[in-house]
């Protein structure tokens, strides 16, 4: 089944909670309401015409331009092999979204990735915590305007200047060992 | 005051409380604290006893800790702490320029970086529309089988040791170090190579490679060989390894398992063959999948065995592809400037480990708005909980080690 099938069907099944449809991209795309995407999610699941039994990747993305953040589901059927890309666009403080661990287990570390990395808080979540980062770290990193604390328990965690933008500043970087 | 938890899942406010050490005082509440779900007390009460396995055990194949609640030998809960190794490759990402990505994802699964760094090479030619060349895609499936020969060659030969089989890992390493030389060779880096450019990959291949590597191939069939006599089929390693860390078929595809770890269930599914890529489809081989010769079918040792079968067929594929190698300039394709159309791509492949996929987001501009590696040794280590779940203490190296988990993949 191609996108714009499975498309179509979303928007019979669930009437205007499809936003939008990009199908003319690179990897096409379909925007929903975040409010239903657990429901959204389990019918995809179990539709026998759908069968999407694997919940290929789910992560998040951040636009501050756009004053929004996303969070993408990478679908897969094994069953019919087609692909779809589901995405849900949130506020970008305290965001709250549903959460499809109930559908595909796998999205228990997946959820627990984007909460730690992007600050998403997924309701009903069975064990959300911290999973990459240590539990008293303060932020989530992967947002645009995060900023790097000078230290984490004494230890300093501010990188240096990048290069490139030493080089901006008019710093003389050596090509060699002898200059 | 902090509240009491139970020792499993150290929150927050628990890690004041570890063996009432102030360790760590933790005064920032974090935000809908009331609804962090706390464990049953009624899974810590009477002989059960916690267990540290970690981070710096040498059978967790890198710094991974796993907590165990256990009741004497039985452990009724496995609770995987991933991070130590976090570098947070995601955010550097983007930071820098879309080439200048390639060695940082050379670091995540550091023990096959070439089939690291073609998936993010692919997924940038997927995004900026490029073709590359018959040379460069034989070149590449070339890197890509070696790569997987040698990280399954590491992945036996350690799980030997793991399970107390010292000589086979001699084996295994003797042979790993052609394949290492051979990179050398090509690229002058052993481990960590950069090889793989967006549009090409860096090196041709020098001459009397294909003397050399056609030479490896013919007497790696021999190792392979030795490697079924010493392990395989050694009544100690079976009676170890097929009854323990059953993952059922149903199972690995909730969690969304890949690579030999899904095909060890049972399940014939590898993307070089429904989905290809590089040309795959021309070449001639087999998918092995688990066949419950000693146990229940996805047990610790069809997962063991689906690897050595694959090296065989990794063997088959390089020789068809030393055999065609067309001519060609391998950077030919290669774009002075990597600036691709606002967009978005995913794409996947077969690595040794599973499907790695990238998910890379573009605003446009050098610099990449996002870079996602979906990695597949962090979805095995999700299963682990599930599968651990009732076996022994001294099985739990059997079932680590039957994942073939990376951990500079999985924390990134």
């Amino acid at each position: 089944m191609t996108a714009s099938d499975i498309q179509q069907r979303l928007e019979q099944k669930f009437p205007g909670k499809i936003k939008r449809a990009e199908l003319e991209v690179v990897d096409l795309f379909i925007v929903v309401e975040g409010t239903a995407i657990a429901e959204i999610c389990g019918w995809l699941r179990h539709d026998p015409g759908m069968a999407f039994d694997m919940l290929h990747c789910l992560s998040g993305a951040d636009y501050p331009k756009e004053e929004k953040m996303e969070v993408v589901y990478h679908l897969f059927s094994l069953k019919h092999r087609h692909w779809i890309v589901l995405k849900i666009e949130v506020p970008r403080e305290g965001a709250k979204v549903p959460t499809v661990e109930n559908v595909w287990k796998t999205a228990n570390w997946h959820e627990r990735e984007v909460y730690d990395l992007y600050g998403v808080w997924f309701d009903g979540h069975s064990d959300l915590r911290r999973i990459l980062l240590p539990d008293d770290w303060e932020g989530h990193p992967l947002k645009k305007d995060w900023e790097w604390p000078e230290e984490w328990h004494g230890i300093p965690v501010k990188p240096g200047k990048q290069m490139v933008q030493r080089v901006k500043e008019g710093e003389k970087l050596g090509v060699g060992p002898f200059d | 005051m902090p509240t009491k938890r139970d020792g499993l899942g150290l929150g927050p406010q628990a890690i004041e409380q570890r063996d009432g050490l102030a360790i760590v005082t933790v005064e920032k509440q974090i935000p809908w604290s009331e609804e962090i779900p706390t464990f049953s007390i009624e899974a810590y009460q009477g002989d059960d006893m916690i267990l540290n396995m970690g981070p710096q055990h040498p059978s967790t194949h890198g710094v991974l800790r796993v907590e165990l609640l256990t009741d004497g030998e039985v452990v009724k809960e496995a609770r995987p702490h991933i991070g130590y190794l976090h570098r947070n490759f995601e955010k550097h990402a983007e930071n820098i320029d879309y080439p200048g990505i390639i060695p940082f994802t050379d670091r995540m699964d550091y023990v096959a970086s070439m089939a690291n760094s073609l998936t993010y090479a692919l997924t940038i030619e997927k995004l900026m529309g490029i073709q590359v060349n018959d040379r460069v895609n034989t070149i590449r499936v070339l890197m890509a089988e070696l790569q997987r020969i040698a990280s399954h060659l590491l992945s036996v030969g350690t799980y030997g040791i793991d399970i107390g089989a010292f000589t086979p890992f001699l084996h295994c390493f003797r042979d790993r170090e052609m394949v290492l030389d051979l990179f050398e060779w090509l690229c002058g880096a052993r481990l960590l190579y950069n090889y793989n450019w967006i549009g090409g990959v860096s090196h041709d291949l020098p001459d009397g490679w294909v003397e050399k590597c056609r030479h490896f191939v013919d007497q790696f069939g021999h190792t392979i060989d030795e490697v079924d006599e010493l392990l395989s089929f050694n009544k100690i390693f079976t009676k170890r390894t097929a009854t323990v860390g059953i993952l059922p078929p149903d199972l690995a595809v909730n969690y969304a398992i890949s690579g030999p770890n899904l095909r060890g269930s049972g399940i014939k599914w590898d993307i070089r063959k429904e989905e290809p890529y590089c040309g795959y489809e021309n070449y001639d081989f087999e998918v092995p999948i688990g066949t419950a010769e000693h146990g229940p079918i996805g047990s610790c040792w069809d997962r063991y065995y689906v690897r050595v079968i694959e090296m065989r067929e990794s063997c088959k594929i390089i020789l068809q592809a030393l055999d065609r190698l067309p001519k060609g300039d391998v950077h030919e394709h290669v774009p002075k400037r990597v600036k691709p159309a606002k967009g978005e791509a995913y794409f996947r492949t077969e690595t040794p480990r599973g499907e790695l996929a990238y998910y890379v987001v573009s605003d446009g501009g050098l610099i990449p708005s996002r870079v996602k590696g979906r990695s597949p040794c962090f979805v095995a280590m999700s299963v682990f909980e599930e599968i651990a779940r009732g076996e022994m203490i001294a099985d739990m190296v059997a079932i680590i080690g039957s994942l073939d988990i990376v951990l500079g993949e999985i924390d990134r």
